[in-house]
């Protein structure tokens, strides 16, 4: 039993001749905050959507909790899984999209308590009472009635999260949650990212390009280049001190932006 | 005759093409979801039933369908032994209705796939099965999507109705025919006949406006 909760085993994934991950070896540990950082098309993207099961592999192993996400045990052999198994792992990962994808058909609780009753089965009451905790978590708690068209796109996010956690995962994963946002907006969802990794035991991995607030709120930081990890370590180390020469110009690029 | 008194028959025809086109277009349009939504099923069977649907009722004339269930089906039901004959009432509702419904269910394809596909991957991630991902997120988009068209294909039916007069229904165009052979006065009566189709016409725009803000409450809403 090993305390990893997320674990890439030489993953590989390519569209065509094009390696978006090249063989990928990544862990995360139970209740750790890890930003992935690096070049547009590094494939630190790519990791979210895998591990949401929104792209399928073409090579190695994703395991989420000791077992294998895109695989199942067949008389010993790993071979693809099934819809049922997706289900089933794809119940402990939530998901804030950059575009936030909120359902505009429904109204704010809705959107955030219609999961938790079509597919965990709550009672209607019941989520929209979780629903309206959240609301109140992230600051929205008189918009409960709104739709998401009517909200500022910072606000829209914050349901995005709250949406996301009303499922009870296990693992959160961002990807680039403020990239969509404002510039004046930006700061409202990263504090309510940065409380969430304060106060929960959640695991949250989170592909930005935010390089200060990644400094503050992560355990890790991974510096991904061409669908590896070319460099990883604490905010400290990789921030103040990195190794590579790739890393030191992507830094170096983005911190003089 | 003055022509106030041929609006008793006129009315008794018109009477008939609103039943007709009430009843082909409701049954138009659960052909039109049924087929719509069954053009993208994965199964390969229920698209292969929908697309030839579809294509057969779009790509031959409304005539020839309502003279074929009218006409050549009860002959056809001889021959293995079974009475198909159709009263003109229900041989009509089925070719218009039938009609519509390829129309219509082309109008239901193309709104469906015109839903973004990050809504399909929300609704992936909150963990939905792909049959509520439809109904609970890419159709209640979508259908707003499809009421103009719908709007348009209703007043196209409502048109279409006067092709049911072919097979002696008692409808507005058969009326009017009625009236002209027995008076001669083609002017009046088929000018009475334009401004009740034409009023008709208005009436389904009218009722197809109401039903377009109504699914589509939500993109009204305003702070």
């Amino acid at each position: 039993m090993s305390d990893h909760i997320i674990k890439f085993d030489k993953v590989g994934k390519s569209y065509g001749s094009l390696k978006v991950l090249d063989g990928l070896d990544f862990e995360v540990k139970r209740g750790e905050k890890v930003t992935i950082i690096g070049p547009s098309g590094s494939g630190k993207s790519t990791v979210l959507r895998v591990l949401m099961t929104l792209e399928t592999i073409n090579a190695g192993v994703v395991y989420v909790g000791n077992e294998p996400l895109w695989h199942e045990q067949c008389n010993g052999a790993l071979v693809p899984a099934g819809e049922g198994h997706l289900r089933k792992m794809r119940q402990q990962l939530g998901m804030v999209f950059q575009q936030f994808n909120l359902f505009p058909h429904m109204t704010v609780r809705r959107n955030i308590a219609e999961a938790p009753v079509k597919v965990l089965g709550l009672s209607r009451q019941d989520a929209n009472l979780r629903a309206e905790e959240l609301l109140e978590m992230v600051g929205l708690a008189d918009q409960a009635d709104k739709y998401p068209h009517q909200l500022s796109g910072g606000q829209q996010q914050r349901v995005g999260i709250a949406r996301a956690l009303a499922m009870r995962p296990k693992v959160m994963l961002f990807d680039e949650p403020t990239s969509a946002l404002d510039p004046e907006l930006v700061g409202e969802v990263l504090n309510v990212i940065a409380r969430l990794a304060s106060e929960h035991d959640l695991t949250m991995l989170l592909v930005t390009h935010e390089m200060r607030f990644a400094r503050e709120v992560s355990d890790r930081v991974c510096f991904f280049d061409k669908g590896r990890i070319k460099e990883q370590g604490t905010p400290e180390e990789l921030f103040t001190d990195p190794k590579e020469q790739r890393t030191r110009d992507f830094l170096k690029a983005v911190l003089d932006a | 005759m003055a022509w106030t008194e041929y609006l008793t028959p006129l009315l008794a025809g018109a009477w008939v093409t609103v039943q007709l086109t009430v009843y082909s277009t409701i049954l138009g349009a659960i052909l039109a979801f049924a087929f719509g939504i069954g053009k993208l099923s994965p199964n390969g069977l229920i698209k292969a039933v929908s697309v030839a649907y579809i294509e057969i009722f779009r790509g031959t004339s409304l005539l020839v369908q309502l003279f074929w269930l009218y006409f050549a089906l009860p002959i056809a039901g001889q021959v293995i032994g079974l009475d198909l004959r159709l009263p003109p009432v229900v041989a009509g509702v089925l070719a218009l209705g039938l009609n519509i419904g390829a129309y219509g269910a082309e109008v239901v394809r193309g709104a469906i796939q015109s839903v973004q596909k990050s809504q399909y991957e929300a609704a992936r991630a909150l963990n939905f099965t792909p049959r509520q991902a439809l109904f609970g997120v890419a159709l209640p988009q979508a259908i707003p999507e499809m009421m103009p068209p719908f709007g348009n294909l209703a007043v196209q039916n409502l048109k279409d109705t006067a092709l049911v007069s072919l097979i002696s229904l008692g409808d507005l165009a058969f009326r009017a025919e009625q009236l002209r052979n027995f008076t001669q006065d083609s002017t009046t009566i088929y000018t009475v006949v334009l401004f009740m189709y034409f009023g008709m016409a208005l009436v389904v725009t009218a009722l197809m406006k109401t039903l377009e803000r109504l699914v589509g409450r939500w993109r009204y809403a305003s702070n």
